[in-house]
């Protein structure tokens, strides 16, 4: 009785954490996520939503980052590129039959083909890890001041007016259509178990992405272009699909915090902004899925925490933790640790 | 009269829009020269030499003095975080990167603590002048000649002093100068101070033109990004020309759209150089050379 080969995938050279006891941990994990909502209020578990609304966009991250070995700061330029498509298509199209689910897939759409295009000409100009970290991050910046400078009358597409500074706001929540009445998805428990299906689907097909032949090439590609391209692989092909991946990651991150908290603004796009993915993922540990996965919720539930005492004093936290880890730990906290704990399980036994 | 005021307009946007890309860039571009890593925090000592600058001119200190004072204290900071930081990571640039950017979150986010969300700024100072049917700002004119001069300044300083010939030897190869007895941690250290200083100086010149946040320094690092992009690697072949050409881009775009619009100009230029010239000007004007 063998898995069917993809299954198989989900353990491999490219992630951390096999065997059993791994994945009877994560059951248990996933057992408590889908019980939680059963023991908090709806506001309560709203807000968990927000938590994992971001860990698409960590995880894209850590794909072009930790697996590709390519910096790219301008994440959040996809984030907001998705979460203002969301808006635009439904404030004008509204929510009717299943509308909102098409305008998720276009905005994840609109991000990819974004992507696509601004990869072609960074990879393929083939620019250095550090120019393609301060390109992306400069889009960005020109991205949120082109938003921020739209508040006259005369910026709308359709009847969306994009509202500057001040963001767009009043568009429907995503809508499930259902036999005998739409399911509306409001930030309670119903999206909860959706953004939380999401999220376990995304992370299982990652870590089948990372252990396949793609991901092992990747690796490669990070470990040593120059060995990579000699053994045939055009590595500009294999980044830029990551990069695209990662990029409609953001975008999903974005279609999905637009619809739940019903507003976007151009500061999602800030440098402010930007910082933080890279915060969350170099935290919990590049190189690998799960380290990210939970490095980000550690992370942000950490800065939410921090936030009653002034988002500035947060934002300095996390500047300290993002200073110390690349001093003290440059693999990651989780990662450094998980490699401690399994050196000592391995000497002992 | 008439077509001889709208060229002088143009060329005094151009000449303002060079001199912004050389002085936002010029700092970032040593540190990048030498080291191969770009300051993400660099935004943050261009906002610490004017925080200085304008806090010392309202104490009494002459205004270009204060602009000294300014860039003296960034490059003093930009020692000590070379210190702390930087100089462990000189094995690994990737790294070094991501370290500047949260020392930049502390430096936005402290100084917001600290001194609040904006402090009282001070006046443009030396008035203006008219041609044709404009007027300009004469302190404009004089961001220029100081352009200009740093550039002057910086080819000297590269070129002519002993300095200069360790700093180039360490650049074009580092363990081998290290080998010939050269103190390549100290020509680093002494690099990045530079750098910071120079972005000090950049913060000083435009905070009588502008209003003073914590955030000021992110106006900055585009324009910075992007000029060191297009640039490459050396500053006199790299920096100035491609501030030279993106400011004739900038000035353009500006002056029929908009600010914004010479902005976004700014990004189309430098993702399409990017694509023809992967070393930037620099790389191709050296394998012309070569």
């Amino acid at each position: 009785m063998r898995a069917p080969g993809f299954l198989r995938l989900l353990e491999g050279p490219q992630t951390l954490g096999r065997g059993p006891w791994f994945w009877s941990v994560a059951a248990l994990v996933l057992l408590a996520a889908l019980a939680y909502p059963q023991m908090a209020d709806g506001y309560t578990v709203g807000n968990t939503v927000y938590f994992f609304t971001w860990a698409f966009m960590a995880l894209g991250l850590c794909l072009i980052w930790g697996y590709g070995g390519t910096l790219s700061f301008g994440q959040t330029a996809f984030f907001g590129l998705s979460g203002y498509t969301y808006g635009v298509l439904t404030l004008n199209f509204g929510a009717a039959y299943g509308f909102t689910l098409i305008s998720l897939l276009a905005s994840l759409a609109v991000a990819a083909a974004f992507a696509a295009v601004l990869g072609y000409f960074l990879y393929f100009g083939r620019i250095s890890g550090v120019f393609l970290g301060i390109v992306t991050l400069s889009v960005t910046l020109v991205f949120e001041r082109f938003m921020a400078q739209t508040a006259g009358p005369e910026w709308r597409i359709g009847t969306a007016r994009l509202n500057g500074y001040n963001g767009m706001s009043g568009m429907p929540p995503l809508t499930v259509p259902w036999f005998g009445g739409d399911i509306i998805l409001f930030p309670d428990v119903e999206l909860y178990y959706v953004v939380l299906g999401l999220l376990i689907a995304t992370y299982l097909g990652l870590r089948i992405l990372v252990n396949s032949k793609f991901g092992n090439v990747l690796v490669a590609i990070r470990e040593n272009p120059e060995r990579a391209e000699m053994l045939g692989y055009d590595i500009r092909k294999y980044q830029l699909i990551a990069f695209v991946i990662g990029a409609a990651l953001a975008g999903l991150s974005g279609t999905l915090y637009t619809a739940w908290g019903q507003y976007i603004t151009p500061s999602s796009m800030s440098i402010t902004a930007a910082a933080l993915p890279i915060v969350w993922v170099a935290v919990g540990g590049r190189g690998d899925l799960t380290a990210t996965l939970v490095g980000t919720l550690t992370v942000l539930a950490a800065f939410q925490a921090l936030t009653i005492y002034g988002s500035q004093y947060a934002l300095v936290v996390m500047g300290v933790l993002l200073v110390a880890t690349v001093l003290i730990a440059p693999e990651g906290l989780i990662v450094s640790l998980a490699r401690v704990f399994g050196r000592r399980r391995r000497g002992g036994a | 009269m008439d077509v001889l005021g709208s060229v002088f307009g143009f060329i005094y946007q151009c000449g303002d829009a060079f001199a912004f890309l050389v002085l936002a860039a010029c700092g970032l571009a040593v540190i990048f020269g030498m080291m191969g890593v770009i300051n993400l925090a660099h935004g943050e000592f261009i906002m610490c030499g004017a925080y200085v600058t304008v806090n010392a001119n309202r104490a009494g200190v002459p205004l270009p003095l204060a602009v000294l004072c300014g860039a003296l204290v960034a490059g003093l900071i930009g020692l000590v975080v070379e210190r702390i930081v930087v100089r462990q990571l000189y094995e690994r640039p990737m790294d070094t990167i991501v370290a500047t950017w949260g020392l930049s979150l502390i430096a936005t986010q402290g100084t917001l603590i600290v001194l609040g969300s904006s402090v009282p700024g001070v006046g443009v100072p030396l008035g203006s002048f008219t041609v044709g049917h404009y007027s300009y700002s004469t302190y404009r004119l004089v961001l220029i000649v100081v352009a200009l001069a740093v550039l002057a300044g910086l080819y000297l300083a590269f070129n002519k002093t002993r300095f200069g010939v360790l700093a180039r030897a360490t650049i074009q190869v580092p363990h081998m100068a290290e080998a010939l007895g050269v103190d390549t941690k100290f020509v680093y250290s002494m690099t990045f101070a530079l750098g910071a200083a120079l972005a000090g100086l950049t913060g000083g010149l435009y905070a009588p033109t502008m209003t003073i946040v914590p955030t000021m320094g992110s106006t900055f690092i585009m324009e910075a990004f992007v000029t060191v992009v297009v640039g490459g690697a050396d500053i006199f072949l790299g920096t100035a020309p491609a501030a030279a050409v993106l400011g004739i881009v900038k000035a353009a775009m500006t002056s029929w759209q908009g600010q914004l619009f010479g902005q976004i100009g700014l990004l189309f230029a430098v993702i399409i150089v990017i694509r023809v010239l992967p070393k930037g000007i620099s790389g191709f004007i050296l394998r012309e050379r070569s």
